[in-house]
């Protein structure tokens, strides 16, 4: 780990009380969900991180206290440096604050989340269904939400399937 | 091509309506302009210089609905797309031919999840399927020689 | 399911104008079936006659759960699902998926394994860029560029077909290395290859770099700042067209990209025609890529020899009790990686093409998400659109080369 970025990380853990860990060379700092837009900020700022790569959720359901972590990945273009930073938030009423203001593709990247995790941001300027049908039950991604498998037709279940299976008007 | 010869300068030619209707559809069928997914790049493959669709009388792809008679449902269908498709299905003139290209559009392929339509038939009659992931333009081009066998075949009593 | 679903206008007020709701704009439906859209995007338009004034881009038509489905799977099997991602880079999507199964188990790579990822990664982008510029240059009225383009590409298909028995779906490299070693006609067929691309991308620059109609359609179209393009997260061609020169062959070199020496094309105006302009200058690095990565192919193993990840190889299984253990192993359980969270990235021939994997120390990853370059790309649409015609959005669509597969996943 570059001594750049070892100081950002303490930098981060004297503002926010945040935690650290590191894998695989990967720098993770753990912030306070309330806090995350403050974070944000910071991060561009101060630390010069100017380019959003992702943001996603992790759902460790049946874990409850966090439910979700909401991960971002940040990089700076002209240090050369990467940051992921988490946020963890309760699985009842998830919400979390919408960093639109401080980085402009977060929009649909916050869109997505909420759509797969049911993750409510605020502040968002347009928080609708992305990828799935607007009148959708329920948030895919989750862990309770089943696959969806259906069963393959075979040789010796054709006939059971077939029977059941929809079929279209012609 | 090669009638005039067979036929000597009579310029005359007798054959059952039946068959001239099937071989005039078959020799101009056109195809939607529809791509979903992979299947899709395969199905340009097929149009382009080295595989040359226009031999089967395919060089049109109408953009439009109602202007084609053959939809290739090239790729997975989800259950955000299948309604589209089903009015696309019903916006087509009659006779209309369905080829569901690919595995995804078969059966759901490998996607057995809650995204994806388990086969293309739950919403659309198919005529032919075509195996792969995604199939060669070969085999495109085999699907539809195997549908034009299935016009060639169709009676006068069943149509509708 | 046969319900078309309706939204009624109180539901996008904020994202159209004040006009809208008097009627004085029009709002017109474009997609998800329509030739110029790449696939099945969906955008509603809102029109001042022929001018855009706002632009709602609706995705998700695709969206085929390919993340949630390969947490279902251990790490090998889930690798198949990964080339159905983004079609045009189905190389570059294993490659990005091995890449980040390879950092979260710590694995080493031998270097004639990388080398071969290289030149298959670098042929990918040949091709892709080749599909890109048939199909955009259709999109501009000049149809014979289309067939031109998939001629050559069918030449790198057959390549592909050559190296893994697939055109398009390969899945080729896997975790560890890459399936098996390259037959041996495959240094000739890519030698084949590049000898004639370069005279015929030359072919296609004189077909389109200074024809006026062309220009027309390109000078001046959807232009966006390169400090913008970095906020909005743009990546790839579409942001270096605007200046920054970031490239992440460069910027954080993977599989030896640092022994090769090639340049980032950049441009400064960043509208339509520079977007083509870096995209035909990329083919011709790519090419340069693959040269010296031919030029030094190493000789040696082509997949890891740590088999707690890697299967032996076949020859080995017949002969070696240890290896059939490993082998029965890891196709029935799979491996167990270490707890934790990892997130690697490719330049794919869009974008930086990230994926973010996590495991809980079980055999099956426990999340996987794929940052994508189409989805932040496609993002812009409505700021670029704004205030052009309907014609020259279809240029722009066309030149930010989007894939819905990548897009909605």
């Amino acid at each position: 780990m570059s001594e750049v970025l070892q100081g950002y990380q303490q930098k981060l853990v004297k503002a926010f009380k945040a935690e650290t860990s590191e894998f695989a060379g990967e720098v993770t700092v753990l912030v306070p969900a309330e806090k995350i837009i403050e974070a944000a900020r910071m991060i561009r700022d101060e630390f010069g991180f100017d380019f959003l790569v992702c943001i996603t959720a992790v759902d460790y359901w049946p874990e409850e206290k966090p439910r979700f972590h909401v991960a971002y990945v940040f990089r700076s273009l002209s240090q050369g440096l990467t940051l992921q930073v988490r946020a963890p938030i309760p699985g009842i009423n998830p919400s979390l604050a919408s960093i639109e203001s401080v980085y402009q593709n977060a929009n649909w990247q916050e869109r997505e989340v909420y759509d797969m995790f049911g993750i409510q941001f605020e502040g968002h300027s347009d928080l609708r269904r992305i990828l799935m049908p607007a009148d959708w039950q329920g948030h895919p991604q989750r862990k309770d939400y089943p696959l969806g498998y259906e069963e393959p037709q075979y040789t010796f279940n054709f006939d059971d399937i077939a029977a059941r299976k929809p079929a279209p008007k012609e | 091509m090669g009638v005039e010869q067979k036929l000597g300068n009579m310029g005359v030619v007798t054959v059952k309506l039946e068959e001239l209707v099937n071989w005039s559809r078959t020799n101009a069928m056109w195809p939607m302009l529809f791509g979903l997914a992979c299947c899709a790049i395969e199905m340009m493959s097929a149009q382009s210089a080295n595989h040359d669709m226009s031999r089967f009388g395919m060089e049109l792809m109408r953009a439009s609905p109602r202007q084609s008679d053959l939809m290739i449902v090239a790729g997975r269908v989800t259950r955000k797309m299948a309604p589209v498709l089903r009015r696309l299905y019903d916006q087509m003139p009659d006779p209309k031919w369905v080829i569901a290209m690919g595995d995804c559009a078969s059966c759901g392929g490998v996607f057995n999840n809650y995204a994806v339509v388990q086969g293309v038939d739950e919403v659309v009659p198919v005529d032919v399927y075509v195996a792969g992931c995604p199939p060669r333009p070969e085999a495109l081009i085999h699907g539809i020689v195997t549908l034009h066998e299935k016009v060639r075949g169709e009676k006068f009593k069943d149509w509708a | 399911m046969t319900q078309i679903q309706e939204v009624s206008l109180d539901e996008i007020r904020h994202l159209v104008s004040e006009r809208a709701m008097t009627g004085e704009t029009m709002l017109l439906n474009m997609g998800p079936q329509h030739p110029s859209t790449h696939g099945v995007l969906r955008l509603l338009l809102e029109l001042d006659g022929e001018t855009v004034v706002n632009c709602i881009p609706d995705i998700g038509f695709l969206h085929t759960g390919i993340e949630k489905n390969m947490e279902s799977k251990t790490y090998q099997k889930a690798e198949v699902m990964t080339d159905r991602m983004d079609y045009m880079n189905t190389v570059g999507n294993n490659f990005t998926y091995c890449l980040a199964v390879e950092k979260l188990v710590g694995l080493d790579v031998p270097p004639r394994a990388q080398a071969i990822r290289v030149i298959l990664a670098e042929l990918t982008r040949i091709q892709s860029h080749l599909v890109w510029l048939g199909t955009a240059a259709l999109d501009v009225a000049a149809m014979s560029v289309f067939l031109y383009c998939f001629r050559e590409r069918e030449q790198i298909l057959d390549i592909m077909e050559l190296v893994s028995g697939q055109r398009m779906m390969t899945t080729y490299i896997r975790p560890g290395g890459v399936w098996r070693d390259v037959p041996v006609e495959f240094e000739a067929a890519v030698r084949d290859f590049l000898k004639i691309i370069p005279k015929r991308i030359d072919e296609y620059e004189a077909l389109l770099s200074k024809n006026p109609l062309f220009l027309d359609r390109c000078l001046g179209i959807g232009v966006i700042s390169g400090e913008e393009a970095i906020n909005r997260g743009l990546t790839g061609a579409t942001l270096r067209a605007s200046g920054p020169d970031y490239d992440l062959r460069k910027f954080a070199p993977y599989s030896g990209y640092e022994q090769y020496d090639f340049d980032v094309p950049t441009r400064t105006e960043g509208d339509v025609y520079a977007r083509y302009l870096v995209r035909m200058e990329e083919m011709r690095q790519s090419i340069r890529i693959i040269e010296q990565a031919m030029a030094k192919l190493p000789l040696g193993p082509v997949r890891s020899n740590n088999y707690k990840f890697v299967p032996p190889p076949r020859s080995e299984i017949g002969t070696s009790m240890e290896a059939l253990i490993h082998h029965f192993k890891l196709w029935t359980e799979g491996f167990n990686p270490p707890k934790g969270a990892v997130y690697a990235a490719t330049e794919s021939p869009r974008g930086e093409l990230g994926c973010f994997l996590e495991s809980d120390g079980g055999p099956k990853p426990y999340r996987v998400h794929f940052r994508t370059p189409s989805f932040d790309n496609l993002q812009v649409l409505p700021r670029l659109s704004q205030g052009h015609f309907v014609a020259d959005l279809v240029a722009i669509i066309g030149s930010i080369d989007i894939v819905l597969g990548d897009i909605d996943r």
